[in-house]
């Protein structure tokens, strides 16, 4: 059940703000999201439609504290086939995103803001993958990236990576 | 023609056999590849959680490609739409290229607008063409026959990549590899994504979005998957053998990489195409071409 009490009305126009959120407010609701999806089509719990409208509706507790909206595989389906260019992908990132700053970013991403930040890639490269690749006859690659990671130590607040 | 080679952070670690099977194609090819050791990681991980911050990623990549004058080739579909996007955003936006501009000036960098960037295969079919790299195949492929997974982001959003292929329907790697005389076979929802974007998140999930896959693909016999992507390929042959133990299923589909189909095709000795390091052995489409390693 909707408690009316709980929605906030801004919470759309808080999306609307953030890059890529612009154009939620077009959404009639047609479900050619939902219907591509192939996520979705694996697990229901993941359903582009309904997280548009409860953004729509105000529900904005339950949409940034749900394990859902990190279900994004970001194939960019439902934002090429949407009749009325909502973006979805875009709206999902804008979620992920104000998600994250209230706190609730999803243990995976937290990982992998720190490695980026730490490693400047998503993996740690030992001496062992150097040595591999002067085998197979590929140059070495950079193990740190200074600048990158002082980059990110200004940018990244420490919740999201520690 | 000249490209800076943009490797990301899985090639260079874990798909050494896309790496050196690009690199010997863009030889043939008479591509030079130029190495810059100072890119880093493309952005795509930290968007989700902080969009500015990808963004700054991307900048710093572009800005040491503006810097150098060089255009951009990059390996993995999540890098060229990272990039692309940021490319074009920083372009569009000056407010938020003066924002980013700054954070990069911390590092003496500058994102200026106009650095190409554009995946390998995009470069084989706009750039080389399909006369060129024909008038080069050296070995028939025509006893082989392979499925095609793009990867979503070679393809959408369309409007990022200016339509240069259908995206609903699309034949720029079909060409590709019907060049080399290997048959194309189609399957059912060849659309849909590997999962390996939420493979972190939910793993059941993302896992049981490859197993649909690897079941439409081998509804049809065919000797191998051609992929264009590293995660792509991570979803289908380097957790092939967890699929098929979790789901109770077999299917030893070989999955290689564009680059070294077309190598064989193009003459490359295929020691130089990193087979030994794909996880499904293709001893049998080896055997067929009467290679051995």
């Amino acid at each position: 059940m909707i408690d009316s009490k709980k929605l906030d009305p801004n919470f759309k126009y808080e999306v609307s703000a953030e890059i890529g959120g612009t154009n939620i407010n077009r959404c009639f609701a047609c479900g050619t999201c939902t219907a591509g999806c192939p996520v979705r089509e694996i697990d229901e719990k993941y359903n582009p439609r309904k997280i548009i409208h409860m953004v729509l509706l105000g529900m904005r507790e339950r949409v940034l504290k749900s394990d859902f909206i990190w279900l994004c595989s970001t194939c960019y389906t439902c934002y090429d086939r949407c009749p009325q260019d909502v973006q979805l992908t875009s709206i999902m990132t804008a979620l992920k995103n104000i998600a994250a700053r209230e706190g609730y970013i999803h243990p995976s991403f937290k990982e992998q803001n720190r490695l980026v930040s730490t490693f400047g890639r998503l993996y740690e490269v030992e001496d062992f993958d150097n040595k591999k690749r002067e085998k197979l006859g590929l140059p070495p690659i950079q193990k740190t990236f200074e600048d990158l990671t002082k980059l990110m130590h200004d940018m990244l607040p420490k919740e999201v990576t520690k | 023609m000249r490209y800076a080679l943009f490797l990301g952070c899985t090639i260079p670690v874990r798909g050494q056999n896309y790496e050196l099977s690009a690199r010997e194609v863009a030889k043939k090819l008479d591509i030079d590849f130029l190495d810059v050791p100072e890119f880093s990681c493309c952005g795509f991980p930290v968007k989700s959680s902080n969009y500015e911050a990808s963004l700054l990623i991307a900048a710093r990549n572009l800005a040491i490609a503006a810097e150098k004058k060089e255009k951009i080739c990059t390996l993995c579909n999540a890098c060229t739409s990272v990039l692309t996007e940021a490319n074009k955003e920083l372009t569009k936006n000056k407010e938020l290229r003066e924002k980013i501009n700054k954070e990069l000036a911390t590092v003496d960098k500058e994102f200026k607008p106009g650095v190409e960037i554009k995946h390998f295969s995009r470069i084989l079919y706009e750039d080389i063409g399909m006369d060129a790299i024909r008038e080069k195949i050296k070995t028939d492929l025509s006893k082989l026959s392979m499925s095609i997974h793009y990867g979503c982001h070679y393809l959408r959003p369309s409007e990022l990549y200016d339509c240069f292929d259908d995206a609903e329907n699309p034949s720029t790697v079909e060409n590709l590899v019907a060049v080399t005389g290997a048959a194309v076979v189609d399957y059912k929802n060849k659309l849909d994504c590997c999962g390996g974007a939420i493979l972190g998140v939910e793993e059941d999930i993302a896992l049981s979005m490859a197993k649909q896959k690897l079941d439409h693909i081998t509804a049809n016999k065919v000797d191998a998957l051609v992929t264009i992507c590293p995660f792509c390929s991570i979803m289908y042959e380097d957790n092939q053998k967890k699929i098929e133990t979790k789901f109770n299923v077999n299917y030893n589909l070989p999955v290689l990489y564009y680059p070294q189909v077309l190598g064989l095709a193009l003459g490359v000795d295929p020691k130089q195409l990193g087979f030994r390091l794909n996880k499904v052995r293709p001893t049998a489409i080896l055997e067929k071409l009467g290679v051995t390693l």
